[in-house]
């Protein structure tokens, strides 16, 4: 294949992956979307392939075969509550993948036609470093953000005193590392180099919580996309730089709609330890006496029945306990006694962004029934019930009211204007916010102390 | 109201950006003729000047189009956009093919080729399944 062609080629790849999230603007078109962005890769594949200067096939078919039959078998059996982990795992591959083709670039120079070994191009040596910092970063933050979402290492924050100065002096070396990479290059300096960024990037994740992992997953996804687009430059492949770009800017984007979900700066999840004032008070635990209003599974299926509309409240609490399933059948149940049934999520509910939808979509809700947080606030007012299983922080009216409150300023779900609302808790304990939740002392609401899914099927039960 | 303008405006940038693009390959074709011309000179200044100018140019508009195109993109789908970013980052396996190839190179850079190869294919395969497994769940309400 010419040079041309190749380049025609891999030109149409990277629109057909434009194509392929331009597709997901509706469920309808998401697909087909997807099945551009699978000819989109056949065609870069093949394209590279037919390069005259790839010659041996056996490296690349074992490759393919070994990794594409561990990809085939993770995805098809992964649980949709696994979800986020299985992200962060992936984007770990691609962090990786970076390093090691930075590293064949940086030891066989003059197959990608960017110099010879130790006379490679200086902006092929800067492109090249970008690509193995970045992806270096990528992998080892990716690889704590799985094991914190897998439940590996506690979820809260690891912090020490002279963190952020440690991490900005590995910053430091990091640049030292490039420039002296570029003057002398020698292999150490290159392993050097990966090895600080690998070491940062784990410094950077350990300090955040737990229930920030919705931030740090999509700012992952974005640092995979930068990574390959420093790879592109070197390589000077349209197709991979165009790819990177797109990545790139959407993880920044859902990074940046998960921070306004929860009304922080980018720099304050960052910065970490947020998690880090969650610990004392929960664990002090529900050190309020004040009366409760607690009822049984009866009591909330009487008060569902007899409704005219219920707004079912999903959260984290939900996919731990698996209780997607069994709220479907209490909803369908609802249905059968002529009662509309809504779901309302809100942004950072669970822990990446639109978990919920994919969970309430894998139970068989249709989507038109769910809801983003601006086009179904106001409906609270009308609503007979709201039903929040497993949120809690996501519905805490302190978030207006209490300027003092960690949380304050960030949206909510306006559960308080229902009828009633009923809060599925295993306990009084506090969200992942630390912030006890004010409603819970309400005359209105009415606490169904259990775990969610049981509450869940007793009610089904009730309803008859 | 605002999401219509908002994905026409993305459309038309989107059409715009496939007509600059088309120009900026051809440039990049020449750029990348002229450079296969130098790189056959042991001096490496095979990345030089003007590709370095159309791939920046390529970078420049991408990032742009991901903003209006990621912001079409519907709150509920945003799990599997993850996913499929996810998936498509992993073109970076054209980097690993190259080096996996070499026949007559030393081991290690085609060990790391190999390596890289094996990775992005986990991510491909595994990416876009999990995306079509999503993708499928997504159903519209039985009238």
């Amino acid at each position: 294949m010419s040079a041309t062609l190749t380049g025609y080629a891999y030109l149409i790849a990277g629109v057909c992956f434009i194509m392929a999230l331009r597709g997901l603007s509706s469920p309808e078109s998401a697909r087909q979307g997807n099945m551009y962005g699978i000819i989109g890769m056949a065609i870069a594949v093949i394209t590279t392939l037919l390069n005259p200067d790839v010659v041996g096939y056996e490296g690349i078919i074992i490759g393919v075969l070994v990794g594409g039959s561990i990809g085939t078998v993770v995805a098809r059996k992964i649980q949709m509550t696994a979800l986020p982990q299985l992200v962060a795992a992936f984007h770990s591959l691609v962090g990786m993948a970076a390093v090691f083709v930075a590293a064949a670039a940086f030891y066989s120079p003059d197959a990608y036609g960017i110099g010879t070994v130790g006379n490679i191009a200086t902006a092929s040596l800067i492109e090249m470093s970008l690509g193995v910092v970045i992806g270096a970063i990528t992998f080892s933050g990716s690889v704590v953000a799985f094991a914190k979402l897998q439940g590996l290492v506690s979820g809260n924050p690891l912090v020490f005193p002279g963190q952020h100065k440690l991490n900005a002096l590995l910053g430091l070396a990091i640049v030292t590392a490039v420039v002296a990479l570029i003057f002398d290059q020698t292999t150490d300096m290159f392993w050097l180099l990966a090895g600080l960024s690998f070491l940062i990037g784990f410094l950077i994740i350990m300090p955040i919580g737990g229930a920030d992992m919705p931030v740090v997953v999509s700012m992952l996804n974005s640092y995979s996309g930068w990574a390959a687009c420093g790879i592109g430059f070197t390589l000077s492949n349209v197709a991979l730089i165009v790819t990177g770009a797109l990545v790139g800017s959407s993880g920044a984007i859902l990074s940046y709609i998960m921070c306004v979900g929860m009304n922080r700066s980018i720099f304050n999840v960052l910065l970490g330890g947020f998690g880090g004032e969650v610990a004392g008070p929960a664990a002090g635990g529900g050190g309020d006496d004040r009366p409760v209003k607690s009822g049984s599974a009866d009591d909330a299926a009487f008060l569902m029945k007899n409704a005219n509309k219920v707004i079912v409240v999903p959260g984290y609490g939900m996919a731990v306990a698996q209780a997607q399933h069994a709220l479907r059948e209490m909803a369908d149940k609802l249905k059968e006694e002529g009662v509309e049934v809504a779901y309302a999520v809100h942004p950072v509910a669970g822990r990446m962004p639109g978990h919920m939808n994919v969970l309430l979509a894998e139970a068989n809700v249709p989507y038109d029934e769910v809801f983003e947080l601006e086009e179904i606030n106001h409906e609270f007012a009308t609503a007979d019930v709201a039903f929040v299983i497993g949120a809690n922080d996501v519905t805490n009216p302190a978030a207006k009211t209490d300027p003092t409150s960690a949380i304050y300023g960030m949206p909510i779900l306006d559960v308080e204007k229902a009828g009633t609302t009923l809060f599925i808790k295993r306990s009084m304990a506090t969200g992942y916010a630390g912030v006890h939740n004010e409603l819970f002392f309400r005359d209105k609401t009415m606490m169904l102390f259990s775990d969610a899914k049981k509450m869940t099927e007793q009610i089904v039960v009730a309803l008859g | 109201m605002e999401h219509a303008t908002l994905s026409d405006s993305a459309a038309a940038l989107a059409d715009k950006m496939r007509e600059l693009a088309d120009q900026v390959g051809a440039l990049a074709n020449q750029a990348a003729q002229e450079a296969a011309v130098q790189a056959s000179m042991p001096m490496a200044e095979a990345a030089g000047g003007d590709t370095f100018l159309s791939l920046f140019t390529a970078f420049i508009l991408a990032c742009f189009i991901g903003f209006y195109v990621v912001w079409s993109v519907t709150p509920a789908l945003h799990s599997p956009l993850m996913a499929v970013t996810n998936a498509i980052s992993s073109v970076i396996i054209v980097g690993g093919l190259i080096a996996a190839s070499q026949a007559g190179a030393e081991d290690f850079p085609k060990l790391m080729g190999i390596l890289a190869v094996t990775l992005a294919s986990v991510n491909i395969f595994g990416g876009f399944i999990v995306t079509q497994r999503m993708l499928g769940m997504f159903k519209k309400k039985k009238k």
